[in-house]
């Protein structure tokens, strides 16, 4: 039973009708960074509040949550997370993601394909995806209004001009259903392939800068790059040492001080699955 | 030159609380004409400029420019979104000082290029070669296409600044003391590159400036400001040579001979 102290799911319930105005908003305009009134929350900014309150707007009893943090469901930040939301609303948990109905997760997407009726929440540090190229908010408001995306491509123009190539490899910027270009939040950017159309809906909450934003199921979601560097996810010459898998995103390890290295999947539920 | 003028400003006010920093000013630009606008400091010249680039809305008057793209419009009238459309295609703007028209932080070649990549170019091949080319038609060694402006002479940013603004191939430059703050020989250059790509480019140009070496060597007609007023105006050897208005022979005659 939830402690008696807190209101179901820790909110009380007008906060959650204003997160999911805000959701529902975000959902209708994909892509589009939509205010709220985040509150403060029992864990510190940088952890996931944004994720959080989110999940704790759209869960309910008949829910099953999975709390990944790196793709691992036993750090700390996720282990913490997924007992909070047990405590305070009564959920069942679970590591596997076939079983899981809402997924937050920090810094991955799941190995294991996505299906109807899912919903992956998002921790999002800084949501806006010209932050970097632009500080100032309503110059950055009013390039997304008049779809001014120039700015962002000098970036990767810059990229390759430094580097040879487009070396950004997390938080890669998206072009979502051909409007707006969003931050996917710090995912390696292996895993943007599987933001653009997947079956779930994508919701992302960004606590500190109390935006939330969101991709609905089957939503065209594109990388951006030139034509003669197009879009290159990152790829291994090693498979996992515990697996054996050649088409997850790896985890390097040191694994002794002699400088001696180990790949093993960064999704944990996945790995396990398959040894 | 064809019959219409590219540009055309009316009657054009603009006050800054009680203060009138442009009174009833009107003139016409044609279409490869310089038009010169030349005043001490304090005279309005740059509230002017920054009006007919649509930057100020004026509370009389109206500015109306002849686009390509879209025929004669009214550029307060234009959305918000296809006055700055035409602001990067259309239009070049030359800040006197180079660092608020660049972007610092990016190298020389993505500066050249954002324009390019604005309307949509997405090629970074054809994006780099077009950059390299327009370097070499400022005068600036191709090595340094990969070098960030933070680390270039005033002289250098400034041409820079000139290519980033006319890469889009632009009808209508307006430049705001484009040689202030630079030594003469650099100031000299600048010149000479500007005069040269007005007249290749076939480009209209309003400059302004407090220099009148500067007006006499690149305008084709001059307008004199004073107090936000313009007190004379015609073409650029008569104004100079022949001033009428006291300001106008109070300006020539402190020019400093050398």
């Amino acid at each position: 039973m939830p402690e008696a102290a807190y209101n179901y799911a820790y909110l009380d319930e007008q906060t959650k009708r204003m997160i999911r105005r805000a959701i529902l908003k975000a959902v209708a305009v994909p892509g589009y960074q939509v205010p709220f009134g985040g509150r403060e929350m029992p864990l510190p900014y940088g952890w996931g509040t944004g994720g959080i309150q989110v999940t704790a707007a759209v869960i309910g009893r008949n829910d099953t949550l999975k709390v990944i943090d790196q793709g691992a469901d036993d750090t700390t930040n996720a282990v913490s997370i997924r007992s909070f939301f047990a405590k305070v609303a009564d959920v069942a948990t679970t590591t596997s993601t076939e079983e899981a109905t809402i997924i937050q997760t920090r810094h991955r997407v799941p190995e294991t394909p996505l299906r109807d009726g899912q919903i992956l929440v998002f921790q999002v540090p800084i949501p806006e995806p010209l932050r970097m190229l632009e500080p100032r908010e309503i110059e950055t408001r009013l390039l997304h209004a008049l779809t001014e995306y120039g700015v962002m491509q000098v970036s990767l123009y810059e990229n390759i001009a430094r580097h040879g190539r487009i070396a950004k490899t997390y938080n890669y910027p998206v072009m979502v259903n051909g409007r707006y270009i969003m931050s996917p939040s710090p995912i390696p950017k292996f895993d943007n392939p599987k933001l653009d159309r997947s079956p779930a809906l994508q919701l992302y909450g960004a606590g500190r800068e109390k935006r939330i934003y969101a991709v609905p199921p089957y939503t065209p979601v594109k990388s951006l790059d030139f034509d003669d560097h197009p879009f290159e996810i990152e790829r291994w010459d090693e498979c996992c040492a515990l697996c054996g898998s050649r088409e997850s995103f790896l985890d390097e390890m040191i694994v002794d001080d002699a400088g001696k290295r180990m790949y093993i999947c960064s999704d944990t539920d996945w790995c396990g699955r398959r040894q | 030159m064809s019959e219409a003028p590219l540009l055309s400003v009316q009657a054009l006010t603009k006050r800054f609380g009680a203060r009138v920093a442009c009174r009833d000013v009107a003139f016409e630009l044609w279409p490869g004409e310089v038009l010169g606008i030349v005043g001490e400091s304090g005279s309005g010249k740059t509230t002017l400029l920054n009006c007919v680039a649509g930057r100020h809305a004026p509370e009389v008057g109206a500015v109306t420019y002849e686009s390509a793209a879209y025929g004669l419009v009214d550029v307060h009238r234009l959305s918000e979104a296809r006055r700055r459309l035409l602001g990067r295609t259309e239009w070049g703007f030359i800040n006197q000082d180079a660092r608020d028209g660049l972007r610092m932080t990016v190298s020389a070649g993505a500066n050249i290029g954002e324009r390019l990549m604005a309307v949509g170019a997405r090629h970074y091949g054809d994006i780099r070669g077009t950059a390299q080319e327009w370097l070499q038609r400022v005068e600036i060694e191709t090595d340094r296409l990969d070098d960030r402006p933070t680390t270039w002479s005033g002289g250098m940013r400034q041409r820079l600044q000139i290519a980033r603004n006319l890469v889009s191939k632009p009808r209508l430059v307006l430049m705001d003391e484009p040689t202030g703050g630079l030594d003469v020989s650099v100031q000299a250059r600048i010149l000479d590159l500007l005069r040269g790509l007005v007249d290749t480019l076939q480009l209209s140009a309003v400059l302004v400036t407090h220099d009148l070496g500067v007006a006499r060597l690149l305008t084709h007609r001059l307008m004199v400001m004073q107090g936000g007023r313009v007190v004379e105006e015609g073409l650029t050897d008569q104004v100079l040579d022949d001033p009428q208005h006291a300001y106008t022979q109070m300006l020539v005659a402190s020019v400093l001979p050398v």
